[in-house]
């Protein structure tokens, strides 16, 4: 992972050189002295070597120093330090929230396999991990904040600021985010637990005279749930990327709204902290499910002891 | 009742894509308290779903369509019952427990060993959970898992394969049923692991008073362990009677076929085994009348008039399903006899050695950690080394892990040995470079031994088997290639008629003749053949041997035959290489080896194999075998086999042996031999 | 000759029969074709400039002279659905396509090599992977800006460690199977042993992957629009189009959501044929391969 970090850090210092043009210019604009030119262009230490800014970039941002935002002129971190949390909060939110439904979902489909129930939840599984996300948000807004006026249509509060606000104003982003998730866990699960229920010690299993119950819910879900377990990190990644369109519709103060500003206006260093958070918050995630992963299949920890 | 277990007329059904396959038709057997019946088959027979259908085990599209199951002290039919209801679960596990094929992949990895086994205790008797665990481990200590306290917990992945179906007949005999189904059991274990774990199956059945239900295609084994014998063939029982009348003097047809195709330990070496020819019948498409008319050597025309032929009685407990009177077959039969007398084709063996192989070793790096640092060899291959005369057939046999296919990949230079010569007419090829080997690769053919994997999907199989002569230009123009592609179809007795087909439309016996066919294409003077037949079926096996006899005699190349069926071995082969654990520990002639075995480890070998002749099974005892075959990883110190071994010295434990010639090119490599 | 080619075609029929064998895949192909119709005659049948600007008809409903209404700026809603559908069906194709010929070849490279080149091309993917591929396409198109041809390229190289990954390991499985290494007992050399008996029986999954990426490329093109930083204006795309209504969710609720019924249409219509595709190349349920 630490290796991934540094290939990742590097590609996105690269962003800069990638840029057509120049750093300077799009800072301060094109209508700057050659000498106030020559100054910036000192100062950002674009003269030096690549690699030795890149090892003084890497220090800055291991220090927490992620540059100076040219559409703001202020530290980046400061614009950050209040986004950021948010967006995380609202992904893992959505991703404890997808789990346990979309499993839920996938083991009903699966055990009442070509029944009704079944070609509904399969169907509108399918439907919903193809609905655009910000799209099913306007859908939600239009109903609940233009038609019914139930809730509020944008905005976010912390739950210690005020808690009923908090609540209200993130069913729907929660809703639209966490929606693709459930239907991606129910689908999945549902070929798993197929996949499963074939398996030989399932048929193991029944030949023991152990009741439906225990072969479902002990025998096969049990199995199930190592390829879901082990996609929990592509999960939280799908959510954060998720989360900028959600904080984009409801106007959700994250990092998404942030980043989509930067991008307009080539404010490359909130850009580049942008890309490096998601991928660490990623990287982590990624971590976590290897860890998860010991948990649910004993084969691991075998193969790690040898 | 008398029977404990009475099973009439079963009949099973799958729905795949519209069509109707019926896999079994008309099975019925019965078993009394205490007995080990038998009930044999190829593969499509019909048996296992049979016996899946017994306990409703058939998954859909598969359904139970009829039957009546009776079970002593159950009033009803058991198919009848819900098969997830109470009833049910109650037959299932407490009345008949049932052992499967896979032992890798029928135990759940998810849970403990223990666990598995405690739940069928719980599920069936009225304990606490402490008690199940205190006979799970009583359990596991019956099947001889050492150190069973401890291995409670562990998980099935850190068993070897004999163990995990010794766990599997754990589970099955946990919850005391009367009736033990053993489907395939030991098939996919090797020959001494399977002797062990057969003869402890027999003595706990004893102990116990279970009666044993195994389902196999190996006739040995039935002849070896059972009572009475039930012959399944395409979804029906075409005869049943005693073990001894099943081999002494089988009655239909099939059963005759079977018997005539199988090859034995104590065979006359130059026995024609005869094939049974053309395939089973589509099982979704069935005929009105006997399934076996089609290849059967008995019929009359009047046979394809009658409605399928039903068991009826010809002796004490002799059933036979058959239009033909005894005394038809009999006439039949001699009739028959005056017509084989085939003999095995002659074939020359020259002098001149065709490829020797001095002290090959192979080790492979077992790598581990991030930076994939190598922490230990494998010792794949240790010093082995032999000759192959122009025209032999050298046989190599062993159990898994004892390196046999990693000595045919490095005589094919699939990759390249750490030590020792390759010398294939007298040039060493163990360190040419891959530019340098095509002619090699002309001369040196190999034949695989699955035939699904071992041809390209993708191409047609005039161009699989033609491969070679565009690569070698062995033909001048179109024509000539045309008619070569032809010619080969003919010696492996395919129809160039096939030539535009791709493989899946061919049968698994069809394939390996592809596979024969492209290993001749560019007139090879060597084939090495790995396990070439284990993977097929048995009447379709007779098949493939005597091809192979034919076109060695014809042709006059040379053989390396690599499989674990010892008597096909003996059969085909002049000269037989035995291996253990990566070295060669015994190479004799085929009639010595057999006679006269030298190697502990090659007699008991040999004492495994269950021969298919009860009279002769009865006067064997199987040699005593403990333990398993240690991974290549634990290789014990000194002789590999002195940890096994029941006559191992101190020596064996610190030296290695070497091969000695015990004379007429008998060589062994054992310390109980090294004063001569 | 003529026989050979009897069985080719025996294959494909069996392929398009197992595909349409299911009606919701003939449907689904249908409105995919429909679409794909309107979207080459667009400038043929589209009543209106699909950029012209109307200050005298603002915000209209739907009237018989713009039958699905105007916008903000007073432009035909109809035509710039019609022409919306071009950016979409365009940069799926070429996005798909870019990942396709860049993945599989990296993939093919890291599995084939083996060693440092698989080391540096399969780490690099994971570095890739661990961005989000929202991000990441935003990221580029911070450096390179938008339109139709890089938004196109850049979704589709975001997408090109899935396709990487995936050809690595159909290579490595292939090159495992005893087909592969009879071929080369037989003297075949590497070139034609990669080309003749590995690369065609690696196409298959890689044909599924690439029927299921064309419509997750549209949505992320479409989410790349909506977010103003994909197709820029005035040049019609369903994801601006929604932008632009989510503005006017009050006064005319249609403006946003019919765009969006029309992406979710096209895309579950992609799918569905993608799992078609799946099924009818799937050798487990056909069992041959």
């Amino acid at each position: 992972m630490l290796i991934v970090m540094l290939i990742i850090s590097f590609g996105v210092f690269m962003l800069v050189s990638l840029l057509p043009g120049d750093a300077v210019y799009a800072m301060l604009g094109d209508t700057i002295s050659q000498e106030t030119y020559d100054m910036v262009y000192h100062e950002l230490g674009l003269d030096q070597p690549l690699l030795l800014r890149y090892g003084n970039w890497m220090l800055g941002v291991l220090r927490g120093d992620f540059g100076t935002s040219y559409q703001f002129h202020m530290p980046v971190v400061d614009l950050l330090k209040t986004r950021v949390p948010i967006t995380i909060f609202l992904s893992i939110l959505a991703t404890l929230i997808a789990m346990p439904l979309g499993v839920l979902f996938g083991v009903i489909a699966a055990v009442h396999r070509g029944k009704k129930i079944d070609t509904v939840i399969t169907l509108t599984a399918n439907a919903c991990s193809c609905l655009p996300q910000f799209w099913i948000g306007i859908f939600l807004m239009y109903i609940f904040s233009v038609q019914l006026g139930w809730l509020p249509s944008f905005g976010f509060t912390w739950p210690w600021e005020n808690f009923g606000q908090h609540i209200l104003e993130l069913i729907m982003p929660i809703i639209c985010l966490s929606i693709d998730g459930i239907a991606g866990i129910a689908r999945q699960t549902r070929s798993s637990m197929l996949e499963s229920i074939r398996q030989d010690y399932v048929r193991t299993a029944w030949s023991k005279g152990l009741t439906e119950r225990s072969v479902i819910y002990i025998h096969t879900l049990k199995n199930s749930m190592i390829p879901i377990v082990s996609l929990l990190g592509v999960r939280l990644s799908y959510m954060v990327g998720g989360s900028i369109f959600v904080e984009s519709v409801f106007s959700i103060p994250g990092m998404g709204s942030l980043l989509v500003r930067a991008i307009t206006s080539k404010d490359i260093p909130v850009v580049q902290a942008c890309v490096l958070l998601t991928a660490f918050v990623t990287c982590a995630a990624y971590i976590l499910t290897d860890l998860l992963y010991v948990l649910v299949d004993p084969r691991i920890k075998l193969t790690q002891k040898d | 009742m008398e029977n404990l277990l009475q099973v009439e007329g079963i009949k099973t059904d799958f729905i795949t894509t519209g069509k109707r396959v019926e896999a079994v038709v008309n099975a019925s057997f019965d078993l009394k308290r205490g007995e080990i019946i038998g009930i044999v088959g190829e593969s499509g027979s019909g048996k296992s779903v049979t016996m899946l259908s017994v306990l409703k085990l058939i998954n859909p599209p598969g359904r139970v369509v009829g039957g009546d199951v009776r079970l002593a002290g159950i009033e009803e039919n058991i198919l009848s019952f819900d098969s997830k209801g109470e009833k049910m679960r109650n037959v299932r596990g407490g009345r008949i427990g049932m052992i499967f094929q896979e032992p890798m992949t029928s135990l759940n990895p998810v849970l403990t060993v223990g666990y598995q086994i405690a739940e069928t205790i719980l599920t069936h008797k009225k304990c606490s959970k402490a008690e199940a665990k205190q006979k799970a481990i009583e359990m596991m200590k019956a099947v001889r898992i050492p150190d069973a306290e401890r291995r409670y917990n562990a998980y099935p992945q850190e068993f070897s394969g004999g163990m995990r179906q010794r766990i599997m007949i754990a589970i099955a005999l946990a919850a005391d049923p009367d009736v033990l189904i053993a489907d395939e059991a030991t098939t996919a274990l090797d020959v001494t692991i399977q002797a062990q774990l057969l003869e402890m199956l027999k003595e706990l059945a004893q102990t116990r008073g279970v009666a044993v239900i195994i389902v196999t295609h190996n006739m040995g084994i039935v002849a070896r362990y059972a009572d009475r014998i039930y012959v399944m063939y395409s979804g029906s029982v075409v005869e049943t009677a005693e073990t001894d009348v099943i081999f002494g003097c089988p009655e239909h047809p099939y059963t005759r076929g079977l018997l005539a195709a199988i090859p034995r330990l104590n065979d006359a070496k130059d026995r024609v085994l005869v094939p049974i020819d053309g395939l089973l019948p589509d099982a979704s498409n069935r005929a009105p009348y006997c399934a076996f008319y089609e290849r059967c050597l008995y019929r009359k025309n009047s046979c394809a008039k009658m409605p399928i032929p039903k068991l009826t009685g010809i002796g004490t407990n002799h059933f036979v399903a058959c239009h033909l009177t005894v005394a038809e077959r009999a006439a039949r039969q001699a009739e028959l006899l005056e017509r084989e007398q085939r003999k095995t084709p002659k074939k020359q063996i020259r002098e001149e050695t065709c490829i020797e192989v001095r002290n090959l070793t192979k080790r492979f790096a077992v790598r581990a950690g991030l930076l994939q640092k190598t922490v230990g060899y494998v010792h794949a291959l240790e010093k082995v080394s032999f000759a192959i005369r122009r025209g032999e057939t050298l046989g190599v046999v062993g159990e898994s892990g004892c390196g046999k296919s990693t000595l045919a990949r490095l005589i094919m230079r699939v990759y390249a040995p750490d030590e020792g010569e390759i010398l294939f007419h007298g040039r060493d090829i163990a360190h040419e470079k891959e530019r340098n080997l095509k002619d090699v690769r002309r001369e040196v053919a190999m034949v695989f031994q699955d035939p699904y994997s071992s041809l390209d999907p993708r191409q047609t199989a005039e161009s699989i088997v033609g491969e070679a002569l565009k690569i070698h230009h062995l033909c001048p123009d179109k024509e000539a290639y045309g008619k070569r592609v032809s010619e080969l179809f003919r010696l492996v007795e395919l129809d160039p008629e096939l030539r535009k087909r791709v493989p899946h439309e061919f049968s698994g016996g069809q394939r390996q003749r592809l596979g024969i066919a492209r290993a001749l294409a560019a007139s090879p003077t060597l084939i090495i053949f790995d396990e070439p037949i284990s993977a097929l079926d048995v009447s379709v096996q007779a098949q493939i041997i005597n091809l192979l006899e034919k076109l060695q005699a014809q042709l006059g190349v040379s053989y390396m035959f690599i499989a674990h069926d010892l008597a096909v071995v003996r059969h085909i082969s002049d000269r037989i290489l035995v291996m253990y654990l990566g070295q060669a520990v015994e190479i004799a002639s085929c009639e010595k080896l057999y006679e006269m075995p030298l190697h502990p480890y090659t007699q008991a070998l040999l004492s495994s194999v269950p021969t298919a002749d009860p009279v002769l099974e009865r006067t064997r005892q199987p040699l005593k075998l403990g333990g398993e075959i240690p991974s290549v990883l634990k290789r014990p110190k000194g002789c590999p086999f002195s940890d096994r071994c029941p006559k191992a010295m101190e020596c064996c434990h610190i030296l290695s042996p070497e091969l000695v010639d015990m004379g007429e090119g008998h060589m062994v490599a054992c310390h109980l031999y090294g004063g001569k | 000759m003529a026989k050979e080619k009897n069985y080719r075609y025996e294959g494909i029929s069996r392929f398009f029969r197992a595909m349409f064998g299911r009606k919701i895949v003939i449907i689904c192909t249908a409105i995919v074709l429909i679409i794909i119709v309107l979207a080459i005659l667009a400038p043929v049948i589209a009543p209106y400039d699909p950029a012209a600007t109307d200050y005298y008809h603002m915000s209209q409903k739907p009237s018989m002279e713009h039958l699905l209404g105007t916008d903000a700026l007073g432009r035909d809603v109809l035509s710039r659905l019609l022409y919306g559908s071009q950016v979409s069906l365009i940069v799926g194709v070429i996005a798909v396509f870019v990942a396709c010929v860049i993945g599989s070849l990296l993939g093919m490279c890291a599995a084939y090599f083996g060693g440092v080149v698989d080391v540096v091309i399969m780490r690099t993917n994971e570095a890739l992977r661990c961005v989000p591929a929202v991000v990441l396409a935003m990221a580029l198109v911070s450096v390179f800006g938008g339109g139709v041809r890089n938004i196109a390229i850049i979704l589709g190289i975001s997408t090109v460690p899935g396709y990487a990954q995936m050809m690595r390991a159909q290579v490595l499985s292939v090159v495992r199977r005893d087909y592969v290494t009879a071929a080369r007992l037989q003297g075949n050399s590497s070139i034609r042993l990669l080309f003749k008996h590995i690369l065609p029986n690696c196409l298959s999954p890689l044909i599924v992957m690439m029927t299921q990426q064309v419509g997750s490329t549209i949505l992320s093109e479409a989410g790349l629009s909506f977010l103003g930083v994909g197709i820029s204006v005035p040049t019609a795309s369903w994801g601006t189009m929604v932008s632009e209504g989510k503005a006017v969710l009050l006064e005319n609720p249609m403006l946003g959501l019919i765009p969006g019924f029309c992406i979710a249409v096209l895309v579950i219509s992609l799918n569905t044929i993608g799992d078609g595709v799946r099924d009818a190349l799937d050798p487990h349920l056909r069992g041959e391969i």
